[in-house]
């Protein structure tokens, strides 16, 4: 984190978040001379993507992608041509009310009741733009050929103009916005395409856990994360390199952590990533026998770790052999040339810092486990807190936080309870199209936030 | 309020010193942010609580009166604060001040200008989510409102995080040495499409803005200066609904379908015979608190353009 917050470069290396066609396709990439990624029936090399800013956009140019020239006026059409797809479709359904309330010039007054779909307004043939492609053309070229051709483009609407040449540029002329890789756009883009594998953690409700969570820096952060290790990745982003996340887990095997390689996070913030299972933080005896278990415990956990890294690179192959569906997840189709490092997030937490836990309290727990009964696991874990430290316990069902709820009311174990049900909505401003986005996501999950007490009654 | 010192981890079960800030909680919707004073009196519908009988007490613990009334001390926390803090202007609250801070990417070590000051709600979070390295820089136009955000940010302990300044960004725009400094920019002003061109000097590369309005008039215009300096903006509206949870008992149904259901009720309802009762059972229940804030306002955010 130290290197990309400073500079905001890439380096070789680096974690990469790459939008195709504003959302269309979201690919998590890791940048190396040899990685490529394919983008329509084209595989582009990322090698040029390296030392680049972050931000930057890029056009597909035969094999490699180049920066796009700056064209303020490009941007903004293209980004206006986004929008008015859901403009367009407030018009089809309000019969172009719109148009006509909007009082504007003729050109803008337009309306498609001359307009008949009898597929013969093109007049340029697949054989044509083939020619064109053969000769070099590149994809600006075409849509501007193709507009050229078109018969009804001229009697469009404005909204309409911009949809068809947004749609020729997706085709022709695709581009790719690199973005960092942050806790926002890695929950962004998992929500939106593999929802399930973080556990329909949506991006308002992970912020709502990390601020109930109270994480700063300086915190010790116990943590049960069954979404992927997107929550611990965002604690860990969070507390900066100081304090720990302890990630923990019931039985000895430890939950998959693959998103937290997304991150691009430092050596000094993976290293205060750290692994136990709650069963080590929940034992009170010193037993010899206890010198044995954890030698059992590491063998299973870096069996753990290379089945993790198989599945991550049978996942790469499988995305690889995808043609055409939307990937996300780190990719290379090089497969045999991947020579990542081990992870250096998620070591055994050292016996004398569990110690510490248990002395002196975590400064709060958060929880995303829906696999997991609630009310026992919180009833067990809760006691490893510091007095007066905030929890906050994530479901994507009601009643499992309903019954927790209760109970802890019962067992006078917090105070401060509630559930809360978080509710997004995005916006399209345009000036005179401005309305609430047509789709949305219509559930985040609840949470449970209260406060621990001291239990000396 | 933060733990600045690597030593004085927020992990410790840390007591109660004189001179500490404690939130008594008397009910989920009544609390009060109280110094602890020794020799000074808390008094409340609970009782009198001496200050001295906290001191030296873990966070945390239940406390009584000498009516035998009793109260919880909490250690501060931004989302507390936020709860018990004097309202001099309106506040932003969890749900956006949580989106806010996760869509500017602020980490710790991010710079962070923020105008208005207002209440102070919002900067305590940024602070918290700065801290250790990073600093916020807020701004207020009204000298009176700066000097009282200036105390309360002394009583948290978040000074060495915060620096507050009496200036007008809509007219002045924000200090030129300030340019080219700052990860984001948080507006929270009537007039924010007069701040935006400051804005865009101030920060760095890929740096994020976030602009709160309550009405769209203002986003609208907003957006418009938006557009030629910023790229990726997008606007959000981000609310909460809370439950109550409560133990519910049901009758349950009697399966008799024979003659004698009638007089079965009416001895029930008279009361007076016990084997006509029907067996009952109860289950934890959820439903919506049926009051909720239906609108705070609209969140904008941006990215400055890349230049290259």
């Amino acid at each position: 984190m130290c290197e990309s917050s400073s500079s905001r470069v890439t380096w070789e290396g680096c974690s990469v978040l790459l939008d195709i066609n504003d959302g269309d396709r979201l690919v998590f990439a890791r940048l190396s001379p040899a990685a490529k990624l394919k983008i329509g029936n084209k595989n582009c090399s990322l090698q040029p993507l390296i030392g680049c800013p972050f931000g930057t956009v890029f056009q597909v140019d035969g094999p490699f992608l180049s920066p796009a020239q700056v064209n303020g006026n490009n941007a903004e059409e293209v980004r206006d041509g986004q929008v008015s797809v859901e403009s367009r479709d407030k018009v089809n359904n309000d019969n172009n009310p719109e148009e006509v309330r909007d009082g504007r010039a003729n050109v803008d007054s337009r309306d498609n009741r001359a307009l008949v779909d009898n597929n013969t307004a093109q007049s340029l043939t697949g054989e044509d733009i083939e020619a064109m492609r053969r000769q070099g053309a590149g994809g600006n070229e075409i849509i501007e050929a193709l507009i050229a051709n078109s018969a009804t483009f001229e009697k469009k609407t404005s909204f309409s103009q911009e949809k068809y040449r947004l749609k020729k540029q997706k085709k022709y002329a695709p581009k790719v916005l690199m973005r960092r890789p942050v806790a926002r756009s890695i929950c962004e883009a998992y929500f939106k395409k593999y929802p399930s594998k973080i556990g329909f953690l949506r991006v308002d409700t992970l912020s709502l856990l990390l601020s109930m969570g109270n994480v700063s820096s300086n915190s010790d952060i116990l943590v049960v994360d069954m979404v992927g290790g997107l929550l611990t990745g965002a604690v860990a982003e969070r507390l900066g390199g100081t304090g720990f996340v302890c990630n923990s887990y019931i039985g000895q095997a430890p939950y998959s952590m693959d998103i937290v390689r997304i991150f691009n996070l430092s050596d000094e913030i993976c290293k205060r990533i750290v692994r136990s299972p709650i069963s080590d933080l929940l034992s009170q005896k010193e037993s010899p026998e206890q010198t044995l278990q954890p030698d059992d415990a590491c063998n299973v956990e870096s069996q753990s770790n290379d089945q993790i890294s198989a599945s991550t690179s049978m996942e790469d192959i499988s995305h690889s052999s995808e043609n055409g569906i939307s990937d996300l997840g780190a990719e290379n189709t090089e497969p045999a040339k991947e020579v990542w490092k081990a992870p250096k997030a998620g070591e055994r937490a050292q016996k004398e810092i569990i110690d510490l836990w248990k002395e002196n309290g975590f400064s709060s727990l958060i929880i995303a486990a829906p696999e997991l009964d609630t009310w026992t696991l919180v009833r067990d874990i809760l006691p490893l807190l510091a007095d007066s430290a905030p929890f906050a316990i994530y479901h994507q069902y009601l009643q499992p936080l309903a019954t927790c709820m209760h109970n802890l009311q019962l067992e006078k174990m917090a105070i401060g309870l509630q559930i809360t049900e978080p509710w997004l909505r995005e916006y399209q401003v345009l000036p005179s199209r401005t309305h609430p986005c047509m789709q949305m996501s219509s559930f985040g999950g609840y949470i449970l936030s209260g406060t621990k007490i001291c239990s000396t009654e | 309020m933060l733990s600045l010192h690597p030593a004085k981890k927020l992990s410790f079960n840390r007591s109660i010193s004189n001179g500490d800030l404690v939130i008594v909680y008397e009910r989920h919707d009544i609390m009060k942010a109280v110094t602890v004073c020794e020799g000074s009196v808390l008094q409340n519908r609970f009782g009198v609580f001496k200050h001295s009988d906290w001191i030296g007490k873990p966070f945390g613990s239940k406390v009584f009166s000498c009516k035998g009334g009793f109260v919880y001390l909490l250690a501060p926390t931004p989302e507390l604060w936020t709860l018990v803090l004097n309202h001099r202007t309106q506040i932003l609250y969890i749900a956006d001040i949580s989106f806010v801070i996760m869509y500017l990417e602020i980490v710790p070590g991010c710079v962070v200008l923020e105008s208005g000051t207002g209440s102070g709600s919002l900067t305590s979070s940024l602070a918290r989510a700065v801290a250790p390295s990073g600093h916020v820089y807020t701004f207020d136009f009204h000298e009176q409102r700066a000097a009282s955000a200036r105390a309360d940010f002394e009583r948290t302990g978040l000074s060495s995080l915060v620096t507050v300044q009496v200036r007008d960004i809509q007219g002045e725009g924000f200090p030129d040495d300030l340019t080219g400094m700052a990860d984001s920019v948080f507006l929270d002003l009537p007039q924010p499409w007069l701040a935006i061109p400051a804005a865009a000097k101030v920060l760095r590369h890929d740096g994020t803005l976030c602009s709160f309005s309550p009405c769209i008039e203002q986003v609208q215009r907003t957006c418009e200066t938006l557009r030629t300096r910023f790229t990726d903006t997008r606007t959000f509206e981000v609310l909460l609904r809370t439950y109550e949870v409560r133990e519910e008992k049901m009758q349950s149904l009697c399966g008799d379908s024979n003659g004698s259901v009638p007089s079965k009720r009416k001895q029930c309802s008279g009361g007076s015979y016990v084997l006509g009762s029907s067996p009952s059972t109860s289950s934890v229940m959820a439903r919506p608190c049926g009051e909720a804030r239906g609108h705070t306002g609209y969140l904008t955010f941006a990215r400055v353009k890349s230049l290259s």
